[in-house]
């Protein structure tokens, strides 16, 4: 199944920031003349839900989402949504969890635990598992809400897509006033990526 | 170079790019991109319609008079519109006119999941379905040329997974329609019983004229492959069966109706297995064995929910499903739920602890039926609340209106509100209805309408007095409260709920998401007071949980906007608002 285009599902939570990294990715995808399809939810999801979005892209692509099982790198913003995902994983794929908890209502309102070990639990499972601290980084670079860019950075690093392309996209899209924050941010999650692996 | 682009952006280029300078519509998930957007032109008239009704009606006068123009609604608006629709088909156009249809198969954000091709069959005109954003702008000029050729509007259905799918457009330059000349012509737009016999034979021959131009039209293509199986789809579901198994033949249908009977046929004879490959409804499975072909298709797939590329490789190659790993089974949910500082939020939360029978509406608010707040007994579509809740205290007497609410939006209550509230005061209902009054249309993202003042094209208009309409309309005890004081919002509950009359009770503050939350104070638990009784987790507000280990609430600083309800839920005033 579409074994020359690349997959990648970003999943999260209502309101994390993923609709950018999104952008992003399908930029650089753009920009170096691939095919490309993206697919969102729009809608009553984004109220604190669990969010997905499907970046696709190479030579040529047909269906906007991917297939259970066929995703080569799962990016996950909070460490429930990263398992909630995980069956749409390649068994060689990796996944790059943010170590972060957001707590759902079931949760909140002590119906039922957190999974506090999930991270672990999927690290078993899956021999590329990645778990990184992109919102300390984030904070470290002058804003926590470039988060989701640290992981455009440990993601494109892992994927190797071009660094000068990467750089043009966020130039592209990021707010001029947000931007320098931005780059640093980018380059720290690269740079985290070729540390940790 | 080419961009990318959701599919509803694309239908409004598309439609930019044929001419068109009208454009209408009701915002609705998944089709409110579409009039948002072609706002941006402006050489293009757009406006945000009351409902669709009035939005199809809208694009009928514009069309009449000679422009080219486009018309969105999601599938459920549809029926709301249906009543023109019908016999505009009848009428025909002047100017091209486009319908857009939003389906929503797997009910994203819907309270249904009706497949809109069937209205294709059902009110006799041409429906055109596009599998990606290219097909979006490129099938959306074409209609354009169908519409004023065939004389008859045109209908373009679309799915969710389209709707808000990006893939790569071309985009062309806008081709400048003249006005076409406006001729009085009762015989073809009045719709009489004398005229609109006429008109129903000349639609006949024009649905005849269609179907020849269906069966010749490279909107349908045969993709020869593998003849062994061969697969007629269309839409979204194109795009799947292309991607699992690229290798067959496929007939890619892109006119839905009327089908290209020939090329069906030709079909049909040149591959050994016939696969339909359709969401939801048989629409074209139907069809194709009614003319004695034989075909395989909902013995194969479900009529429920969205397919996806691994459930169609899975039916139609018999491979066995992803095995997973097993970890989802232990996750908990993670259901929509009202943001903090929603004023949503102490509204059911209120209604609850009242116990009362709440006729709920389609909005944001809907969400109040989910768990902790558990606020709603009943939803059904936009406008309903209202009459619902008359029948209700019809069915169980006048007294048990005293327990009985209905609740309803501001752009839900313009929408479909204003007839129902008539019924009860003419009627002589006491039933109590609750305005949740957040001054925009939320849940589709925060579009205007009449009684926020404002147009689609962001100018000031004339603002719909709620207070002063209700009472026009013969409702005596009309009051305004702020629903983040729920010691008001409940006495005022209690006192209309008595009256043996009707009440409009209005809640009025801002979406939340529409404010700067305050950032000169902070809530804090005093962990002196709290007694961990969870009375105000039970309003379900990320901004505030439950510490297991020190069986205390805690404020989540990073979620939590000083609202301040938690505060007022709190019956040991553990919750303070401090100075920040």
């Amino acid at each position: 199944m579409g074994s020359k285009v690349t997959n990648i599902l970003i999943v999260g939570v209502g309101g994390q920031g993923t609709i950018l990294t999104s952008r992003i990715l399908s930029q650089v995808a753009v920009q170096m003349g691939y095919d490309v399809k993206v697919s969102e939810i729009h809608g009553m999801a984004q109220r604190g839900g669990s969010v997905v979005t499907q970046v696709r892209y190479g030579e040529k692509v047909h269906s906007p989402i991917i297939a259970k099982g066929d995703t080569d790198i799962l990016l996950a913003f909070e460490k429930l949504e990263a398992a909630r995902w995980l069956d749409y994983l390649k068994p060689e794929g990796m996944v790059i969890i943010n170590n972060e908890r957001v707590d759902p209502l079931p949760v909140m309102s002590g119906k039922v635990k957190y999974p506090v070990d999930i991270d672990q639990r999927i690290a078993q499972k899956i021999k590329r598992t990645l778990i990184v601290e992109a919102s300390n980084i984030a904070v470290a670079c002058g804003d926590v809400r470039a988060a989701n860019v640290v992981l455009v950075g440990v993601l494109s690093a892992a994927i190797g897509l071009p660094e000068e392309e990467v750089d043009k996209a966020i130039r592209k899209l990021v707010p001029a006033k947000a931007l320098d924050i931005n780059l640093k941010a980018f380059k720290e999650g690269q740079k985290l990526f070729k540390d940790i692996s | 170079m080419k961009k990318l682009m959701i599919g509803n952006e694309a239908i409004s280029r598309g439609a930019y790019e044929a001419g068109v300078t009208v454009a209408t519509a009701y915002p609705g998930t998944p089709s409110t991109e579409i009039v948002a957007s072609i706002a941006n032109y402006p050489d293009v008239y757009a406006e945000w319609a009351p409902n669709e009704k009035v939005a199809m009606e809208v694009a009928i006068g514009a069309s009449m008079g000679g422009a080219r123009t486009l018309v969105a609604m999601k599938h459920v608006g549809v029926n709301v519109a249906a009543d023109p629709l019908y016999t505009a088909v009848y009428i025909g156009v002047n100017g091209g006119l486009v319908i857009v249809s939003a389906d929503d198969p797997g009910m994203h954000s819907s309270q249904n999941e009706q497949d809109n091709r069937g209205y294709g069959r059902f009110a006799k005109l041409p429906v055109i379905e596009p599998s990606d954003s290219q097909e979006a702008l490129d099938f959306t000029r074409l209609a354009f040329d169908i519409s004023e050729e065939f004389d008859i509007p045109v209908m373009l259905r679309i799915t969710t997974r389209l709707a808000h799918s990006q893939t790569l457009v071309q985009v062309g330059e806008r081709k400048e329609i003249e006005l076409k000349e406006y001729k009085k012509n009762a015989a073809k737009n009045v719709m009489l019983p004398g005229f609109a016999k006429g008109r129903h034979q000349d639609l006949e021959k024009r649905i005849i004229k269609l179907r020849e131009y269906s069966n010749n039209s490279s909107l349908n293509r045969i993709e020869w492959g593998d003849r062994s199986l061969g697969v007629i789809t269309s839409g979204v579901c194109y795009e799947y069966v292309k991607e699992v198994m690229p290798d067959i033949s496929i007939l890619k249908l892109g006119m839905v109706n009327p089908l290209p009977d020939k090329i069906i046929k030709e079909f049909a004879a040149g591959v050994e297995r016939l696969v339909i490959v359709e969401e939801l409804e048989p629409v074209i499975e139907e069809q194709v064995k009614s003319w004695g072909i034989k075909a395989e298709g909902k013995e194969l797939f479900t009529l429920l929910g969205e397919y996806s590329p691994e459930y169609i490789a899975e039916r139609l190659a018999q491979k066995a499903p992803h095995p997973g790993y097993g970890l989802d089974k232990d996750i908990p949910g993670r259901p929509p739920l009202f943001c903090p500082g929603c004023p949503h939020r102490g509204i059911f939360h209120t209604l609850k602890k009242m116990r009362l029978t709440v006729m709920g509406d389609i909005g944001c608010y809907t969400l109040g039926a989910l768990s902790p707040l558990d606020g709603m007994d009943a939803c059904v579509c936009m406008g309903a609340s209202i009459g619902t809740a008359l029948g209700m205290e019809k069915a169980r007497g006048t007294d048990y209106a005293s327990k009985l609410v209905a609740v309803i939006g501001d752009s839900t209550f313009v929408h479909s509100g204003i007839t129902p509230l008539i019924d009860i005061v003419y009627n002589q209902g006491t039933s109590t209805v609750l305005i949740l009054d957040n001054s925009t249309t939320a849940m589709t993202g925060h579009q205007d309408h009449p009684a926020t003042g404002v147009t689609l094209k962001k100018e000031p208009t004339m603002k719909l007095d709620i207070e002063a309409l209700a009472r026009a309309i013969g409702i005596n005890n009309v009051r305004v409260v702020d629903p983040l004081q729920l010691d008001e919002l409940q006495q005022a509950l209690n006192e209309e709920l008595q009256r043996r009359e009707p009440s409009v009770i209005i809640a009025r503050r801002p979406c939340a998401l529409l404010q700067k939350p305050p950032q000169d104070k902070k809530m804090v638990v005093d962990e002196e007071l709290c007694k961990g009784c969870k009375l105000c987790i039970r309003i379900g507000c990320t901004g505030i949980y439950f510490v297991e280990d020190k069986k205390l609430a805690a404020i989540n600083p990073n979620t939590c906007v000083n609202c301040g309800l938690c505060a007022q839920v709190c019956t040991f005033d553990a919750i303070k608002i401090m100075e920040a």
